[in-house]
């Protein structure tokens, strides 16, 4: 094979693994959640089909599939077909910027395992989950319903003023790194052997309050406050429509999660581990194993790092599902009060701590 | 291939703007607009210029354009059921700003194409973002800072426009009263 066609079919492999994975994110954190829950108000949950009710979400998928797809009288039709396939375009591709591991070598080639290695790195990946808004905005217009409407409005201006509190903590990241890679910010971690968290503490929370109102998860969840607004901007939506939003809502967690995981806790990386050699010492010992023994020492390094990144995004993901049966929902002027009165002047200190540390050569 | 891929975007840049200024729903425009963005947003990525791109549609289409279609659901604007009459000085400004308009792109093109010898494409060092930042900081730092003021400029005028006749600018709660999507209180009421 030629050089350029192994890097395409490393840059489809890597993409195919994501693509696998954030498919299959939304029904497993469907289960997580409801059996989290369940524990968390100390009752079974689904436990039904399947052992331990596993495969609750895969008949919910068929329901989901088979049920009538309802459009309201007064629904403005195109605009609310278009609605839910918006709120997957954010998810299915913000993760492409993401480091699923090191740079391998595969057949002589140096094989990337991002999707897209490109300067402007993580603005991509704002800009294309920036987009997601839309969907919220069109899904409440559409539907002619003001349980919608309001719905969509709150969404739009909480997203907006959430944004600029998430943009701040991400650039306290980029500052010391000098590059908007997120490659680099992982390599940088991993030279330092300290994840950003100990040094940005202020962002990593700024972060993470912020991707909470980002996601429109509780206690943030006012677009779809349920006490006021039955269930916000998808009222009206059922069936596979709703089953979009719903899949939307858990791949923009996961890549969030995903991007927190890169930015804050090393990514790929595990402190003072070496994957180059834990993957060659596996491939050594597997070599005479048939089919396990033709994967060479780099491509079990790219398996683990997957698989390490992977885990840390379970690890947030486990730590929405705790918040949002934690905590009691804000009430929507409390949360613009927070976005700009706290988070905001928050993140911009954090900044400029960083900046002055960056300077100083201490970070 | 990439002739396709520029037409497909070239046309959808051009269709969409049309859509934008002749739809008479509000909401199908804006999202006319969305469209016509992220086309020229792609038409940038072709041209080798990645940043603009990506802050096109970071800014434009993921923040300006959302507060638009956020004004025009408060505002509750309906479909326009027929076009305003147009006054005279409306028609001459507008023959005038087409002029105006062509005359510069006629400029371009003499650029790209005429009078001056071929211009070299830009390289990859000169479009990278550290080279950007570079120029920013140093050769075009007054602008930089002059566009800073504007920007300022326009904050101070939006809050001089939103105080109340009395000259006191409303009280942070009763303008979280007033926010979409809650509802007025008890002790709000009169």
């Amino acid at each position: 094979m030629s050089p350029q066609q192994i890097q395409f079919l490393g840059m489809v492999a890597t993409l195919l693994i994501w693509v696998v994975f954030m498919l299959q994110v939304t029904p497993i954190m469907v289960w997580v959640e409801r059996r989290g829950a369940a524990l968390m108000q100390d009752r079974p949950g689904p436990n039904r089909v399947g052992p331990l009710g596993l495969l609750q979400s895969l008949a919910d998928a068929v329901k989901f599939m088979f049920k009538e797809s309802v459009v309201p009288a007064g629904a403005d039709r195109p605009l609310f077909a278009m609605a839910p396939l918006l709120a997957l375009i954010p998810a299915l591709t913000t993760y492409t910027v993401i480091p699923l591991g090191p740079t391998i070598e595969v057949g002589g080639q140096q094989v990337p395992l991002t999707v897209v290695s490109a300067d402007t790195g993580v603005l991509l990946l704002l800009a294309l989950s920036s987009l997601g808004v839309y969907a919220l905005i069109i899904a409440g217009y559409s539907s002619d319903n003001k349980y919608s409407l309001f719905g969509s409005l709150r969404a739009s201006a909480q997203m907006i003023s959430y944004e600029l509190a998430l943009t701040l903590a991400v650039v306290g990241v980029l500052l010391p790194v000098g590059s908007l890679r997120l490659e680099e910010v992982v390599k940088y971690q991993q030279a330092h052997h300290l994840w950003n968290i100990v040094p940005q503490i202020i962002g990593f929370v700024v972060f993470m309050v912020a991707s909470f109102a980002e996601t429109n998860r509780a206690p943030f969840d006012l677009p779809e406050a349920e006490s006021e607004l039955v269930a916000g901007y998808h009222t009206e939506y059922g069936a596979m429509k709703f089953a979009l939003f719903f899949m939307g809502e858990y791949m923009a967690m996961t890549a969030l999660s995903a991007l927190a995981a890169t930015l804050y806790l090393g990514g790929w990386t595990i402190p003072f581990v070496d994957l180059f050699a834990v993957g060659a010492s596996i491939a050594g010992t597997l070599s005479s194993v048939p089919l396990f023994g033709a994967i060479t020492g780099p491509v079990w390094t790219g398996i683990l790092a997957a698989l390490v990144l992977f885990g840390k995004v379970f690890a947030f993901l486990l730590f929405f599902v705790w918040v949002r049966w934690t905590f009691p929902r804000y009430r929507f002027d409390q949360l613009l009060r927070l976005g700009w009165k706290v988070l905001l002047p928050l993140s911009i200190l954090n900044v400029l701590i960083v900046a002055v540390l960056t300077l100083k050569g201490i970070l | 291939m990439e002739l396709a891929v520029f037409i497909l975007f070239a046309l959808g840049a051009l269709v969409s703007a049309l859509v934008v200024v002749t739809h008479r729903n509000p909401v199908y425009a804006t999202m006319s607009l969305v469209l016509t963005l992220v086309c020229v947003a792609a038409l940038f990525l072709m041209l080798g210029a990645p940043f603009i791109a990506t802050l096109q549609v970071l800014i434009y289409t993921g923040a300006i354009v959302v507060l638009f279609l956020f004004v025009i659901m408060l505002l509750n604007i309906q479909r326009e059921e027929h076009a305003a009459p147009s006054s005279g000085i409306q028609r001459w400004a507008a023959i005038f700003s087409a002029l105006v308009f062509a005359g510069l792109l006629l400029g371009l093109f003499w650029r790209a194409h005429g009078g001056d010898p071929a211009q070299a494409a830009l390289t990859e060092e000169q479009v990278s973002l550290t080279t950007l930042a570079r120029l920013l900081f140093t050769e075009y730092m007054l602008p930089f800072q002059a566009i800073g003021l504007l920007l300022l400029a326009g904050v101070v005028a939006a809050t001089s426009l939103a105080r109340r006749p009395d000259g006191r600018l409303s009280s942070p709660d009763q303008e979280m009263a007033h926010a979409p999507g809650v509802a007025p209180r008890a002790e709000d009421a009169p």
